[in-house]
């Protein structure tokens, strides 16, 4: 297959142009969006190689119909992605919810801007955290991803399109302006070295026959998509395992939402990912995501050449949220500080997870500008 | 025409576990789910290659009830969703089952654009002048006057004309009937389903319950008569001044053309990127 870039070579390129191509590369044939700034590149990025590739790129009417396009095409087999920005993601939430209720892959990146409304259009911030986790209404479970490099953009994109498709899950891929707009060179690996993952089909009528079962054991149903001949129904009202409403039925509503919980929950150490930095002996802890770790690995340097004995925990997944590792955390350490872009989301976070076992103090800026490492160093040093 | 008796629709495509349906006795949207069943029946449609899609309301319960592949969606969106499952397996027929509601308030924008990019799909709505699943409330579409439990006062908006808007849209084919004109109704189904674009065949449908009770009409066969009385063939309406018309609804078929789908579009698109990236051989 012929790619509209190179492969199997780095290229120097922004953070939205890398989430596009690996989007390409991990098999994504379906793009809607509607544009929005810092995202619009990913679209226009798209638009120009969704047709050589025989995929689709779609400008919708505006993002409540992105999301549900790509729902849609997922349902008709197709890897499927839409981005956007804090309003445009606030549209989404209701049809993110759908996707949860009905357990469809999708990829949805949100590159944060500065909010709320419409805020500051063209600067980096990182306040759609809580609205990533818990956006949509009711009880429901995602997978959020956050890059903090442009590689990184490229690398959990693909990672984002693996885990949807294994997990029947809508994925959202949480960047930023910063990220959006910067230059890196990133290695764009030629098809052959991406380990890819295809959601699982019905390997029988029996399995067909149950959409929202668990033949398997995993908590993951094999994904009847449309036109082989199962005539599935899917709706967002609770659902049976064979997908028939049962709207006042507790015991159905329950076992299916702890099952779409569950199903994440019990491949928790697979999805959650994390890199420490000097955390072995550290007896301060930075706590960061995003963008915001780049500062906070020079501040750690800083900090060792000052005699401070500090580490970092980089979260690469924000959720599912691992609160036991914070809390053995807490507990080696005497302060996690958790610098980051808002007036404290992951803060609070980290804090249930310390569970007291060690102060955590946020180091909060917003305005559109990434800590300085010498802003955080400073607060750490009081 | 010979018809088939209604046990032989039902039992080949409705779900019989799904049964008995959700719908109030008197309600239309039967009606209207046995026409297109009988148009498809009639037409010989592959069941697999199918796909029903709603939105939210009572009309939009139909694709549960039917033994095809369905996507029961958000209020007002089904025609976005449509557009990726099309867009993205075009070997598939996509039937859209809509109320008024649904389609021309929370979803209006979703109709409208549907229509201008002419995806392919038939819309087949159910316009009752109600919220029905919400229990009465007006729609956008409800006529000056008329009762909902948010115009207790009667409507003081002007409605929507959704045919007429679908007409201006651009839509390949339109036409509107009330649940009695069953064969014209069918036959407009037909004729909708075996056309590429947009296609829509919207259908007066009477609910007694949540609209019919609140407007001195308790039957359905008293809001049938309502609508023998309120609607004009267009070929009539055509030779009558506009005063004569104001409070009527005209029935007929509205437009018949055949500009490209979107399909057809995008595949001509794919086409075009090729050649100006050189990618042709
Ligand atoms: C976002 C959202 N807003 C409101 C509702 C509540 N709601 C459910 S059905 C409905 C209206 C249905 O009316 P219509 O589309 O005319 O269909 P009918 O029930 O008359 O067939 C509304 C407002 C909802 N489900 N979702
Ligand atoms: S409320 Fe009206 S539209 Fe809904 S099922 Fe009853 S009669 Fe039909």
């Amino acid at each position: 297959m012929r790619y509209p870039f190179p492969v199997g070579k780095s290229d120097f390129i922004q953070g939205d142009e890398a989430i596009a191509r690996a989007a390409i590369l991990a098999g994504c044939r379906f793009y809607a969006g509607y544009p929005i700034t810092p995202a619009s590149e990913i679209f226009e990025a798209m638009a120009l190689y969704m047709p050589l590739v025989d995929g689709v790129s779609i400008q919708m009417e505006d993002e409540i119909a992105s999301i549900a396009a790509i729902i849609g095409a997922s349902w008709a087999g197709a890897k499927a992605m839409t981005a956007t920005s804090g309003p445009g993601f606030s549209l989404m939430q209701e049809n993110l919810g759908y996707a949860v209720m009905t357990e469809t892959p999708i990829v949805v990146v949100d590159v944060q801007r500065g909010g709320p409304s419409t805020g500051q259009p063209t600067l980096p911030a990182q306040g759609d955290i809580m609205q990533a986790i818990w956006g949509t209404h009711g009880d429901h479970m995602l997978i959020v991803l956050s890059p903090s490099t442009v590689q990184e953009a490229f690398d959990f994109t693909i990672l984002a399109f693996n885990f949807a498709e294994k997990y029947r899950t809508p994925v959202v891929l949480l960047t930023d302006a910063e990220i959006a707009h910067m230059r890196e060179r990133v290695y764009i690996p030629s098809p052959e070295e991406i380990e890819l993952v295809e959601r699982k089909l019905p390997a029988s009528e029996e399995e067909a026959k149950l959409p929202f079962g668990d033949p398997h054991g995993d908590g993951v149903p094999p994904m009847p998509i449309f036109g082989k001949g199962y005539r599935t129904y899917v709706t967002g009202l609770t659902h049976d395992e064979r997908g028939r409403p049962k709207t006042v039925d507790a015991e159905v509503h329950e076992k299916l939402i702890t099952r779409i919980f569950r199903k994440i929950l019990d491949h928790k150490d697979e999805i959650i990912s994390y890199e420490e930095f000097m955390l072995d002996d550290a007896d301060v802890a930075i706590v960061s995501t995003g963008i915001v770790s780049r500062s906070a690995i020079r501040a750690v340097k800083i900090l060792r050449e000052r005699g401070v004995k500090a580490g970092l925990l980089k979260l690469n997944t924000v959720w599912p949220f691992d609160f036991d590792y914070i809390e053995e955390l807490a507990e080696r350490v005497r302060k996690i500080y958790v610098p980051e872009m808002n007036l404290g989301q992951l803060y609070h976070l980290v804090k249930e997870g310390a569970n007291g076992k060690a102060e955590v103090e946020l180091i909060a800026k917003i305005g559109g500008e990434v800590h300085t490492p010498m802003e955080i160093v400073e607060r750490v040093v009081g | 025409m010979y018809m088939k008796s209604a046990y032989e629709i039902r039992d080949k495509y409705l779900r019989k576990d799904m049964l008995p349906t959700i719908f109030c006795p008197g309600c239309g949207i039967g009606s209207v789910l046995q026409f297109t069943l009988r148009a498809i029946d009639d037409l010989g449609l592959n069941q697999d290659e199918i796909v029903w899609v709603s939105g939210i309301g009572c009309s939009s319960r139909v694709p549960g009830f039917v033994n095809f592949d369905g996507l029961h969606t958000t209020h007002g969106r089904a025609l976005a969703f449509a557009t990726g499952i099309k867009l993205a397996n075009p070997n598939l027929k996509i039937i859209a089952f809509m109320g008024d509601g649904d389609a021309a308030a929370i979803g209006g924008n979703h109709f409208i654009h549907a229509i201008r990019r002419n995806l392919d799909v038939t819309v087949i709505l159910i316009n009752n002048f109600t919220y029905g699943m919400t229990g009465g409330q007006v729609a956008p579409t409800a006529l000056k006057g008329l009762r909902g439990t948010t115009a207790p006062y009667g409507q003081f908006e002007n409605p929507f004309d959704i045919a007429g808007l679908a007409v201006a849209a651009g839509a390949n084919y339109v036409a509107r009937w009330t649940v009695f004109n069953y064969l014209q109704g069918i036959n407009s189904i037909k004729k909708a389903l075996s056309k590429e674009g947009f296609t829509l065949v919207e259908f007066l449908s009477p609910c007694p319950i949540s609209f019919g009770r609140r407007n001195r009409m308790k039957t359905s066969p008293e809001l049938i008569r309502w609508y023998q009385k309120i609607t004009v063939p267009l070929a009539k309406a055509k030779k009558m001044k506009p005063e004569e018309l104001e409070g009527k609804i005209v029935i007929g078929e509205f437009a018949d053309r055949d500009r490209p789908g979107l399909v057809r579009e995008y595949r001509e698109y794919i086409k075009r990127a090729k050649k100006m990236m050189g990618w042709e051989e």
